[in-house]
């Protein structure tokens, strides 16, 4: 039962402890017009149905509530021992001291508060706008709460292909920290470029990430989520992409009490192809865990393919979510989908809640999804432990290949094992017994 | 070497009883075979062993070394040297082999108080040993038996057998799904295995493995029991007259 003025009180708290920072005209249109969106639908409730199985409330709030910081002692932060950009916020802050000179060949990198000043600049095309075709067929209040009042972000335009990826490391230091990030990246005809992202941010993190991909460009992404366990984020990746253009983005997420990650790709040239992967893993012993991983996939051109791989371990009660919808605009033909979920639930307090859905309106094309949640299967772990291996050593190499079909999907390597060793730290810090 | 007293088993489950009072003495060095019609309860003697879910002791007691087997978890009855080679090995999709062998290797020894086996080390003695059962570099590197051919997963079987060297192994219709040259294949990674402190028992419906792997004793089991016990002579009477004699002999 929908209550308009609750929706608008919980709205206009929120709102009220906002400030709309300035800029050129162009970008303060962007920004009112997007505050417009906000209060047109309202920030989201429980009642929404898109977010039956994730309650909002803590992301919506006026006042982010507490998150302790994560000491990871020693251990060697993810991606460290990459050539990389690093880009460093903290706390939701451009930290220009602790990041690399903003330059490199084949890509322009600029703050978005420094792009958003400018009366011309391709930002312009993008700020708000694949937000804006985001929110329809679903309302996506987060998002365009971020567009119109995001306070830092940077705004990549890729002419090349960099020789390094260009990484995004977010850091926590502030308990009370509640930060709204948005970046663009604009990938040129032709350009390739590989984006990474790290840490938690913040307390409470809104981050938005518009990604224009043309014709024969590229676009990598990988992502690992920081591990506070009581960090709070509301991600938005809303892509499109044009002709025989490659997008593919992986996120790994380990610990955190709230997290609802949506991608919102839009395939509009032909011959284009979308990968979308993740990897979660939740221990509800230290801190309630909850993981919501809301897909909208949109073909709108002919012989596309997408894939959605998303795979979660979870245990003491954590909980997973996956929306995740394939849309076949008419027209469409030869467009190839597929969508994976599943669950490994290590005990019976867990949760697993996953909502499949295609929507086709195109005659010839693939399109298949399937969604399991299952327990350990102890025919192999019998099996594993008859041969020495102790249940727990055992345990954990079922669970590395169970995720493992969501890693393959990472094209780089490097990368790719870099997450396989997080998570097999991961899960050697939380054995039991 | 084992030492099995009076063991009765039945299905948790259902209330089934399978194993109705079985007494078995294995010698070091000694190769024991036991053939018996469907049903016997001859794989469930090897799981019991094993230490598989499921079963539930109801009497008697099962020994490796003087140690109670029955009260150990299945990776310390490995540790201890206890080896079962399945009749249906299983498929692990995700899990490399290698790191399959690695990760068993590596726990027992430290099981074990000993020391770990290095990378380089372990390469090498896989190699070796792989090389003997004509098993080669991609099934190291392809996940647990997955995709593998009947004769490549008991194949796969006899290589963990041979990596973890075990004392007392027990062979569960090893012989089924082989053809002739992969049943002697897997007979010579057996044979290359016999010595005078390792122990086996050969579970088999067929006298044909007994030719490649030459027992010491043989047991007939039926209903639940081990009901007659001799040479090699009876796995030949078996395979010339079948079981209806020898049944018929004790009923």
């Amino acid at each position: 039962m929908a209550n308009p003025q609750a929706k608008q009180t919980l709205t206009e708290a929120r709102l009220d402890g906002l400030s709309m920072p300035g800029g050129a005209s162009w970008a303060v249109e962007a920004r009112k017009a997007a505050l417009a969106r906000v209060r047109g639908g309202g920030l989201p409730t429980r009642r929404d149905e898109y977010w039956k199985y994730t309650d909002p409330s803590s992301l919506t709030q006026a006042v982010a509530q507490r998150a302790a910081l994560f000491h990871a002692g020693d251990e060697m932060p993810i991606f460290d021992g990459l050539d990389r950009l690093r880009i460093v916020f903290v706390d939701g802050v451009f930290d220009a001291e602790a990041s690399d000179d903003l330059a490199l060949d084949g890509v322009e990198i600029e703050r978005l508060s420094d792009a958003l000043q400018k009366d011309i600049h391709w930002a312009r095309d993008l700020y708000g706008m694949l937000e804006t075709r985001g929110q329809t067929p679903v309302s996506r209040p987060l998002a365009a709460l971020n567009t119109a009042f995001a306070t830092d972000g940077v705004v990549i335009r890729v002419t090349g292909t960099p020789s390094r990826p260009i990484s995004l490391t977010y850091l926590h230091n502030s308990e009370t920290s509640d930060a709204i990030l948005h970046h663009l990246v604009r990938v040129e005809q032709g350009a390739e470029v590989t984006i990474l992202e790290n840490g938690p941010a913040a307390a409470r993190f809104n981050k938005c990430m518009e990604i224009s991909v043309a014709d024969h460009a590229g676009f990598h992404h990988v992502r690992a989520q920081g591990r506070d366990h009581e960090r709070r984020a509301a991600t938005h990746m809303f892509a499109q992409l044009g002709e025989e253009s490659a997008y593919k983005s992986f996120t790994l997420t380990a610990n955190g009490v709230m997290t609802r990650n949506e991608h919102v790709i839009e395939l509009t040239g032909d011959n284009a192809s979308a990968h979308v992967a993740g990897a979660a893993m939740g221990d509800g012993k230290k801190a309630p865990f909850h993981h919501d991983d809301t897909v909208f996939v949109t073909h709108d051109a002919v012989n596309c393919e997408s894939r959605q791989v998303f795979k979660k371990v979870l245990r003491n009660g954590a909980e997973g979510v996956f929306q995740g919808k394939i849309l076949v605009k008419p027209g469409a033909q030869k467009t190839d989908g597929y969508q994976i979920s599943q669950s490994l639930l290590l005990d019976d307090d867990s949760i697993s809640l996953a909502k499949p859905e295609l929507e086709i309106y195109a005659d010839d094309v693939i399109c298949s999804h399937g969604s399991t949640t299952g327990a350990i299967d102890e025919t192999a772990l019998f099996y594993l432990r008859s041969r020495g291996v102790p249940t727990e050593i055992a345990t954990d190499l079922l669970v590395l290949a169970f995720l493992d079909e969501a890693i393959q999907e990472i094209a780089d390597d490097r990368l790719a094992d870099d997450i396989r060793l997080r998570l097999q730290q991961w899960l050697e810090r939380h054995r039991q017994g | 070497m084992l030492s099995i007293k009076n063991l009765h088993v039945k299905l948790e489950e259902e209330d089934k009883q399978i194993l109705k009072g079985v007494d078995l003495e294995i010698e070091p060095g000694k190769v024991h075979a036991i053939m018996g019609p469907n049903g016997s309860g001859k794989s469930t003697l090897s799981y019991v062993l094993s230490g598989r879910d499921g079963y539930e002791v109801t009497d008697g007691n099962a020994t490796l070394d003087g140690e109670d087997l029955l009260e150990m978890d299945p990776e310390e009855r490995a540790a201890a040297g206890l080896f079962l080679a399945f009749q249906y090995p299983v498929e692990i999709p995700g899990v490399g082999n290698m790191t399959f062998l690695r990760t068993a290797v590596n726990a027992q020894r430290k099981s074990r108080g000993e020391e770990e086996m290095s990378a380089g080390e372990f390469l090498k003695l896989v190699r070796e040993k792989a090389k003997a059962l004509k098993i080669d570099a991609d099934m190291l590197k392809r996940p647990v038996n997955v995709g593998f051919s009947g004769g490549e997963k008991k194949r796969n079987e006899i290589l963990q057998m041979a990596m973890l060297e075990p004392k007392m192994c027990i062979l569960d219709e090893t012989d089924s799904g082989l053809d002739v040259d992969a049943m002697k294949l897997v007979s010579d990674g057996v044979n290359a295995l016999r010595d005078a402190g390792r122990s086996f028992l050969v579970i088999t419906h067929y006298q044909r493995l007994l030719d490649h792997i030459k027992p010491d004793f043989v047991h007939i089991m039926a209903d639940g029991r081990i009901i007659k016990t001799g040479g090699p002579e009876l796995a030949l009477e078996v395979e010339n007259n079948g079981y209806a004699d020898i049944l018929g002999e004790t009923a």
